[in-house]
């Protein structure tokens, strides 16, 4: 053992306080942050935590070895794409940034110890916790709607597996099969995709199954850019596409899964292929955490996106009541850069900046048709609200060339959002 | 103008407390909206909504031009006896629309 002489001594004191005053990149052992989920939200939090604070040890943990994402999930469905065109790796992630990916899956979350353990038994200590697990299905809020079901109606709002069998049914359905689509009330991951999802479909029945139709049951009366895809209906797929408000009776209140049946309150519906996109809530982890208010969301500091309930966990995506945002793979990139920035600001001991969020989500309705919406969002009277003049919808009315062009943009937005994201 | 859709229980045990549902599309209009040339649209709504259970009235109700278009209307009854459940919307213009479903009480 090494004696300690009174100028060692005052040596590794005067080696510690230089190493404080260069700030915590210089320092070995960094301050701890882990992430919980590897989707838009999750991914742009690690690497802009990485980024912002070089010397964090940054973990981010996933189930799943890659991430399939649900923007252009549609496109798949809808048989314009592959799987592979969804799928994103995390390697660029550990290899290019220095993150610490795990794949294994988060099963319980300690607010007060700061430690979150996952199914294989490992312990992950934190001084910063990201959660962004998404959406799970609320399972048994639509009557004779859980898991088993799912496997013969699919709810394909979790890209994956679930958008593989979708499509298979699509394929396999003989033209002249009719296709239902089961819309949710609010509030829902990705409020204009089930129109996206119906617009593709139909196109797909349009150029391959011609005599088929399809029928969109819906718990509401409005849904996002509802005049534009209006539009766009009467326009491509008026003998196709029918809509059924909640006005009309079309909110579904039960199916019976094994014998193919969709029941609303006065009729019973039995489709060729049925997707049956059911009420949400944060996803699974959230929620044992004791993050998520009655809602079954996660409220949180407008201002960082750290929960109200827990101390240093911040909640994005998803998962979080972001105010007027919507639920999005933007809005959760957007919100995790916030987080970052929050996160670095805390560490450093400095104040978070302003809040600023941006959202763009385009819906195609055909190969070569696309319209969007995006917003703007500060913090206004404690609340995340949309700056007035600033974003906005596509106009009603364009021509062929505009819609083609708002479609190039989609997949523009898609590639450059994937890459700040996972690459 | 107006076509009604119920949903009653086919079978039920005596006592039992049964839910009906019905609907109907109306355009309930108010009497407060002008048209295009500024003239203002006559009232026309379902003003009355009954039930009647093997011919007793059961459930009733007063709607008011403020009730939406295509009014859903959901209430409970006590399953008594075998028989018919009856529904009637009565119009501001007199007519009456109609509804029955029946049920086996056991």
């Amino acid at each position: 053992m090494m004696k300690l002489s009174r100028r060692t001594f005052t040596g590794l004191v005067g080696f510690a306080g230089a190493a404080s005053a260069f700030g915590l990149s210089a320092c070995a052992t960094g301050p701890k942050v882990v992430v919980v989920g590897g989707g838009f939200g999750g991914a742009t939090a690690a690497k802009y935590v990485k980024r912002y604070l070089p010397g964090a040890n940054v973990v981010l943990i996933d189930a799943a070895k890659t991430h399939f994402t649900c923007p252009f999930s549609n496109t798949v469905i809808g048989g314009m794409n592959s799987m592979a065109f969804i799928e994103r790796s995390f390697d660029a992630l550990a290899n290019k940034y220095g993150i610490t990916v795990v794949t294994d899956m988060v099963t319980a979350i300690d607010p007060v110890t700061k430690v979150v353990k996952t199914k294989g038994g490992i312990s992950f200590g934190y001084d910063k916790l990201v959660v962004s697990p998404g959406v799970d299905l609320k399972w048994g809020a639509l009557e004779g709607y859980d898991e088993a079901a799912a496997e013969l109606m699919p709810h394909a709002w979790k890209a994956g597996p679930q958008t593989a069998l979708l499509r298979k049914q699509l394929e396999a359905m003989p033209n002249g099969g009719t296709v239902m689509i089961s819309a949710p009330g609010n509030p829902f991951r990705c409020p204009p995709g089930p129109y996206e999802r119906a617009s593709l479909i139909a196109y797909y029945l349009k150029t391959q199954k011609p005599k088929s139709k399809l029928i969109i049951l819906d718990a509401k009366d409005a849904f996002a850019k509802d005049k534009l895809f209006k539009e766009g209906w009467e326009k491509m797929y008026d003998n196709i596409i029918e809509w059924v408000p909640a006005a009309k009776n079309g909110k579904v209140v039960k199916v019976d899964a094994k014998a193919g049946v969709l029941e609303t309150d006065f009729d019973k519906f039995k489709p060729a292929v049925a997707n049956v996109i059911p009420p949400q809530s944060a996803g699974a982890i959230a929620l044992s955490t004791g993050l998520a208010d009655k809602s079954g969301f996660c409220p949180v500091d407008p201002n960082t996106f750290e929960s109200t309930l827990h101390k240093d966990i911040f909640v994005i995506g998803d998962a979080c009541t972001a105010g007027e945002m919507p639920k999005s793979g933007y809005s959760a990139s957007s919100q995790a850069k916030v987080a970052a920035g929050a996160i670095a600001a805390m560490v450093m001991g400095d104040k978070p900046a302003a809040m600023s969020a941006i959202n763009t989500c385009y819906s195609l309705l055909a190969p070569d048709y696309g319209i969007s919406v995006s917003g703007v969002y500060s913090v206004q009277d404690g609340k995340i609200a949309n700056i007035k003049g600033a974003g906005g919808v596509s106009p009603s009315g364009a021509n062929y060339q505009f819609r083609k062009k708002e479609a190039d943009f989609a997949g523009g937005w898609y590639a450059s959002i994937c890459q700040d994201t996972w690459g | 103008m107006a076509s009604a859709k119920i949903k009653v229980p086919e079978t039920a045990k005596k006592g039992e407390v049964i839910e009906i549902k019905t609907s109907i599309t109306h355009d309930m209009e108010s009497g407060q909206r002008k048209d295009a040339n500024d003239k203002p649209i006559p009232r026309r709504i379902i003003n009355t909504f009954t039930c009647k259970y093997n011919g007793t009235e059961v459930f009733r109700m007063d709607l008011h031009p403020a009730v939406s278009a295509n009014p859903y209307i959901s209430f409970f009854v006590v399953a008594t006896e075998t028989g018919k459940i009856e529904m009637f919307w009565n119009d501001d213009n007199g007519e009456i629309y109609t509804a029955a479903s029946s049920i086996t009480v056991s």
